[in-house]
């Protein structure tokens, strides 16, 4: 939405983490569904990352004094964690045939935020996805829904998620409307109200015009949005969307987009996994790096660039002198990219300067560090081990 | 309840089958070919074979409809996998899709016992004489559950489509024409006879339905119910079970 509103927000969650220091309190106001402040009270169940509890306190102290309704109820009598939590796993692991596709895994996904998994092909995200709505069991470990387990519960569980997958399963037999009805009954909506809804979504999603087409018919962008209206009919907690925007245009990932930070206004909570750094940057509060089945890496997005990389990045073709140079020189940071070289720094025209004095370089770009970048060096890092 | 909607979205070629079949069946084999053979004890061959068509219909529309109806569910429409991510459970899917499966063959039962009816009258012949005969409607849905959680068995261990030509040519032609349907089953010798009521559904039913539409119940039709029974509740829990094999992984 309001493109120029995020990187400050991000800005906030950054020093909120980092710098430890007394945040403003719109991160609580931007994000009412978030409800950090309910942490407070049980710190050895927060992640180590998340903000230290005196902040915690301050920022409750701060929204409370700001008077909104919420926050007081939950300032005065501070709740138990466990209602903030939407999803918990300790230990979880998946094993197909001996092969493991998720290595005893922890994660927390907090009532309101939008966390996403990142991760390349075959790093076992979509597992995960599917063992959090049911589709798959674990091998071992403790996965909890909103406090309930999920094997134990599974129609409770369902219930509460809303799915979308990666792979389209649209009925192709059905019209786009009558898509939505036939999914209505299966959480035992009343046609009435599945009616409305569905007319409801369908504007949502801006596929009003389309609501008597076939589904065969629609364009891959319009069957994600279509899916996307089908995993809110049933007016879900949590919402899981496995690679939403894989494969769309600029202009269909744009309104995904847009319709999910929509959703995380409403308070929804948002479970996503994504290939696209871009994607994840965007939308997510928090994020967690997946490669191989295990968590390479978490935290949010700026505090990951922060993190493993500097704030901007030079990139230049690949010389081997240059390489050797940046070698000896020894404090550079740099990955070597499909013939680019990625150098890390905060002062990316200081070194090129230099560099240009004993080597003709040719097509340099210099810009802001992303997660892509992140992922570069994290997974590069992998393969050199 | 999907499939009935797709069902009825599609009612205009998917009514042909039942009412051409009959008409069909009994013109070229009860006429034509009924000219040239002579029954003992059966009446005229057109009234023989008139139960076993509405059994053969009610077994193909049935097992079938579970087969590649099912299948192309499952593999490539992705419907099973976006349902049971719905509080609905592969138990519910599958019984679901017998369920189906059986409508569809007393809805073909229906239909094809009022084109006999209409056959019987307006050409005159005797093909259905006794008032219990209306029972081989209700009874063509018990065997439809049989015959569609057999076929929804065949479809979880089938990894492709063409894997069903086993199935096909290995069961069901052979229970199509070794099951008393176009012949008495006691044309042939004992040990095929035993082996047919053993293991082919259809012989059982071919029975009833015949039983029935003659009106001379007997105790065997009570055995084939005894058969029939057991056996559907059998293929029902193993047809779940292999399903949840295949799709919960």
């Amino acid at each position: 939405m309001e493109s120029s509103s995020w990187p400050s927000g991000f800005d906030e969650r950054r020093q909120d983490i980092h710098d430890r220091s007394y945040p403003e309190q719109s991160t609580s106001i931007r994000r009412p569904g978030r409800q950090a402040h309910e942490l407070i009270g049980d710190p050895h169940l927060v992640p180590g990352w998340w903000p230290a509890t005196s902040n915690l306190e301050k920022l409750t102290n701060s929204t409370s004094s700001s008077g909104t309704a919420s926050s007081l109820t939950n300032a005065e009598s501070p709740p138990d964690l466990a209602l903030s939590i939407a999803v918990e796993a300790r230990g979880l692991r998946k094993e197909f045939d001996g092969l493991v596709a998720v290595d005893s895994i922890d994660f927390q996904v907090l009532k309101g935020e939008c966390f996403g998994f990142l991760g390349p092909n075959g790093a076992g995200k979509t597992t995960t996805m599917k063992m959090i709505y049911c589709a798959s069991p674990r091998t071992s470990g403790r996965l909890l829904v909103e406090a309930l387990d999920v094997d134990t519960f599974p129609r409770e569980t369902k219930a509460k998620i809303g799915v979308s997958p990666q792979e389209e399963n649209l009925d192709p037999d059905f019209t786009v409307f009558h898509n939505l009805i036939a999914y209505s009954r299966y959480f035992d909506i009343p046609r009435r109200v599945a009616e409305a809804r569905a007319e409801k979504l369908l504007d949502f999603v801006a596929l009003k015009e389309k609501r008597d087409v076939v589904i065969t018919e629609l364009s891959g962008g319009m069957k994600k949005r279509l899916i996307l209206a089908r995993a809110l009919l049933s007016e879900p907690k949590i919402v899981i969307l496995d690679e939403p925007t894989t494969g769309l245009d600029p202009q269909a990932r744009h309104l995904i987009w847009d319709r999910l930070e929509e959703l995380r206004r409403q308070g929804v909570t948002i479970i996503l996994t994504t290939q696209y750094m871009e994607e994840a940057a965007r939308l997510c509060d928090r994020l967690i790096v997946m490669d191989k089945g295990k968590i390479i890496e978490q935290g949010t997005p700026q505090s990951l660039v922060e993190k493993h990389v500097a704030q901007r990045v030079l990139e230049i073709p690949a010389e081997p002198e240059v390489i050797i140079e940046l070698e000896k020189l020894g404090s550079a940071l740099f990955d070597e990219i499909g013939g680019r070289l990625h150098i890390y720094t905060n002062q990316p025209e200081t070194i090129l300067a230099d560099l240009q004095k004993r080597h003709a370089i040719l097509r340099s770009v210099i810009r802001d560090a992303t997660l892509e970048d992140v992922f570069f060096r994290l997974t590069g890092r992998e393969l050199r081990d | 309840m999907r499939n009935r909607d797709v069902y009825m979205q599609t009612y205009k070629s998917n009514f042909l089958p039942p009412l051409l079949d009959p008409i069909l069946f009994l013109l070229a084999l009860g006429f034509a070919l009924g000219k040239f053979v002579q029954l003992g004890g059966y009446g005229s061959y057109a009234a023989f074979i008139t139960p076993a068509i509405i059994a053969t219909a009610v077994m193909n529309v049935s097992i079938f409809e579970c087969m590649f109806g099912s299948f192309v569910r499952m593999y490539y429409q992705k419907t099973f996998d976006a349902i049971i991510a719905t509080p609905l459970s592969v138990e519910d899917v599958i019984a679901g899709e017998i369920l189906w499966g059986a409508t569809k063959g007393l809805l073909y039962a229906g239909i094809m016992f009022a084109v006999v009816l209409l056959m019987q009258s307006i050409l005159g012949i005797s093909l259905v004489t006794s008032p219990l005969s209306v029972l081989v409607v209700p009874f063509s849905f018990l065997a439809g559950l049989l015959l569609s959680a057999i076929g929804m068995c065949f479809t979880a261990r089938t990894q492709q489509i063409d894997g069903f030509n086993f199935p096909m040519f290995l069961f069901i032609t052979p229970m199509f024409l070794f099951t008393g349907t176009f012949f008495p089953l006691n044309a042939l010798p004992w040990q095929v006879q035993d082996l047919s009521l053993a293991i082919f559904p259809l012989t059982h039913v071919v029975l009833i339905t015949r039983e029935l539409m003659s009106g001379a119940l007997a105790v065997d039709a009570v055995w084939s119910i005894l058969w029939i029974i057991p056996v559907t509740i059998f293929f029902w829990i193993l047809s779940i079970n292999l399903m949840k094999k295949r799709l919960i992984v």
